[in-house]
């Protein structure tokens, strides 16, 4: 600045003599033209949220999973109305009949008809046309029982999510404020706690809610409940992590300086800096849920009848898979893209939140 | 180290214990006696609760139950064939179950590690995606969906493989578990080698010993594999519990008379003894190989022994 007037201009320079010196117009230039100013476009600092938006915007597979859950959560959601059936209204007489739907029967593919290996040879049955329901369709077939797979495909999707959403949140919740705690305070507490986690850990998972869905009579809340025990474990060694790393920080120092209580540091100055790494985890332990959820209703200890999870669906189809194999493929499709896009989304999240992170 | 791996083994005792009380505090719990036949009247069921030591007081029935799991010797099955010791039971099965289970780790191990050698080298390009692609679809979809799908096309449609086991051919018909089972720990194994190899073959290291004029087979080998091996030692132990329980379900797929169709049958049978000495199993299974994992893992790397000793 100095340079550009030309009079030897220095701050505590011997020969301005601060009383006699009468300034000029021409001492001071205006520094706020465009020319002059720099702006670093390179590295400018831009919102984070915007950033985050991007750089998961970026990613196709990310963006087709979101996509893909968010049909199939309208279709959980709506699926079921859209036909006249009833996800437990059972016809004996219309049971095994292979999909049909209108329109699409004229192409030669779910007509109803369904090859059957008998001894004698391979035949083909069409049960509506057997019956004589030509104005019958059931879009995805119907179970051994004459129900609408469609309808309990979409009711069972509803209750699998509902189950892995609830468990999810609720091993948010207490795995956070956990993991937040023990780094928090560290020393004797965080040993502790870390000892009690690290043994609860060691137990396989699966053993437990095995166990205690024995215990417990089967339903909604238990499986839930079950979940609820297992899986904060992952949740709070990623926040204790993020904690340790967060706490020796300056704003925490300023927050406590300013007389900040332990409650309003952990929640309301650290966990708005973890936030996407929480809801990474979120993403991930809903897949694992909906999977737990899927083997208990295999193995038999899952959602009571006549309600039906993708798990219970899946193990009823089991049965007949070779003779009906229509049965199972709906709710198992569903399963595995529901795991394969929560995957994906929580995938695409974490590299949207965390750039620098190892690539996996 | 000796502190190390004391403090590790202390933990996996505790842990160990931990689990028997649960297991005990459960068997409590548990709906209804194992004895629910109507016919049997008040003294009958009272010699029966004598005879298998249910009249004593608790702390003395947990004693003796720790005494017992850790001899090996988990009592009687109440159901599924009555009288005989569960000992006896998991003897017969556990071979096939280690069989199926150990073809799967061979199987997804080394193919795992190919595809994600192959990957990292052909970094960027088809095969590169193919293998993203595979592990992405085999880490999230569960094994038994695979089983499913290899039973009806292989089995079923095809006829090339047994559908269900059959002890005279144990070999043909644990190929399709096996590779159901498999193919978990195959992406898992192919994803985590990619991405350290990624990191190694991009080190200074590798530079130099190209430079040194090391090429082809043992550079990849020597220097590359070697350095990234370590870190997959430890996604091994997670896998190798994850496919105990992924082979609950097939095995039942398969009817192979293992022990994880044996937790199965128990538990819908309700036979809890069986089902409480198989978790034990499981969880002493679990907790031993995370025990030698972690032991392991701070021998070949100094740096995370050094940093679990300063946690505390």
């Amino acid at each position: 600045m100095a340079k550009k007037n030309n009079k030897p201009v220095t701050a505590s320079g011997p020969e301005i003599n601060s009383a006699a010196y009468e300034f000029l117009p021409d001492d001071f230039t205006l520094r706020g033209n465009s020319e002059a100013t720099r702006i670093d476009n390179n590295f400018a600092s831009q919102n984070y949220w915007l950033e985050v938006r991007q750089r998961f915007f970026g990613n196709k597979g990310a963006v087709v999973s979101l996509i893909l859950v968010i049909i199939i959560c309208a279709l959980a959601a709506f699926g079921p109305l859209m036909t006249d059936y009833s996800y437990k209204e059972q016809k004996l007489t219309e049971k095994n009949f292979a999909p049909r739907i209108p329109l699409i029967e004229n192409l030669g593919i779910f007509d109803g008809d369904e090859s059957l290996k008998t001894t004698t040879g391979t035949k083909i049955i069409n049960g509506y046309e057997d019956k004589n329901l030509t104005d019958v369709y059931y879009w995805f077939g119907s179970d051994t029982l004459g129900r609408d797979i469609w309808t309990r495909v979409w009711e069972g999707t509803r209750i699998s999510l509902g189950i892995a959403l609830c468990a999810a949140i609720i091993d948010m919740i207490i795995g956070m404020s956990y993991g937040l705690i023990s780094g928090y305070f560290g020393g004797r507490v965080d040993s502790i706690m870390s000892r009690i986690a690290e043994v609860i850990n060691g137990i396989p998972r699966l053993v437990i809610v095995t166990l205690l869905m024995l215990v417990l009579p089967h339903g909604f809340v238990t499986i839930v409940f079950a979940l609820m025990i297992t899986e904060w474990i992952g949740m709070s060694r990623i926040a204790r992590a993020e904690m340790l790393k967060l706490k020796e920080q300056e704003f925490v120092l300023a927050s406590r300086t300013l007389g900040a209580k332990h409650f309003f540091i952990i929640f309301k100055e650290v966990l708005p800096n973890i936030i996407g790494q929480i809801i990474t985890q979120l993403m991930f332990s809903i897949p694992t849920a909906i999977f737990t959820e899927a083997f208990l209703s295999f193995v038999g200890l899952g959602i009571p009848v006549p309600m039906c999870s993708l798990g219970s669906l899946i193990s009823d189809a089991f049965n007949s898979f070779t003779t009906h194999p229509y049965q199972i493929v709906p709710p198992i499709l569903v399963l595995a893209l529901l795991m394969l896009c929560f995957n994906m989304l929580a995938d695409g999240l974490r590299e949207a939140f965390d750039p620098k992170l190892k690539e996996m | 180290m000796r502190k190390y791996i004391l403090k590790r083994v202390l933990i996996s005792v505790f842990t160990l214990l931990a689990i028997t009380l649960v297991l005990f505090i459960l068997l409590q719990l548990m709906p209804g006696s194992p004895f629910n036949d109507e016919k049997l009247s008040a003294t009958q069921k009272a010699a029966l609760n004598a005879k298998y030591g249910l009249d004593q007081p608790l702390t003395v029935q947990f004693l003796k139950y720790v005494y017992n799991m850790f001899r090996g010797s988990f009592g009687v099955s109440y159901n599924i064939s009555k009288n005989t010791p569960i000992s006896q039971l998991i003897q017969s099965r556990l071979p096939i179950s280690i069989a199926v289970g150990g073809m799967a780790v061979t199987l997804g191990a080394i193919f795992g590690l190919i595809l994600g050698i192959v990957a990292a080298l052909k970094h960027n390009t088809f095969w590169d995606t193919l293998c993203t692609i595979i592990s992405v679809i085999g880490v999230s979809v569960p094994s038994y969906v695979f089983a499913l799908g290899l039973s009806y096309t292989f089995g079923f449609k095809l006829s090339w493989l047994p559908m269900l086991y059959s002890a005279g051919q144990p070999f043909t018909s644990s190929v399709m578990p096996s590779v159901a089972l498999s193919l978990f720990t195959l992406a898992s194994v192919a994803r985590f080698t990619r991405t350290e190899m990624l990191e190694v073959l991009g080190s200074d290291y590798m530079l130099l010993a190209e430079s040194k004029g090391i090429y082809g087979g043992p550079l990849i080998v020597r220097h590359a594999l070697r350095n990234s091996l370590i870190p997959i030692v430890t996604v091994l132990a997670p896998l190798i519990v994850d496919l105990m329980t992924g082979s609950l379900v097939v095995e039942k797929i398969f009817s192979i008379p293992g022990v994880g169709s044996l937790l199965v049958t128990a538990i819908q049978s309700n036979d809890y003894n069986v089902v409480i000495a198989l978790s034990f199993i499981y969880s002493a299974m679990y907790v031993g190989i995370m025990l030698v994992v972690d032991i392991l893992y701070g021998i070949i790397d100094p740096r995370i022994r050094l940093a679990k000793e300063g946690d505390n």
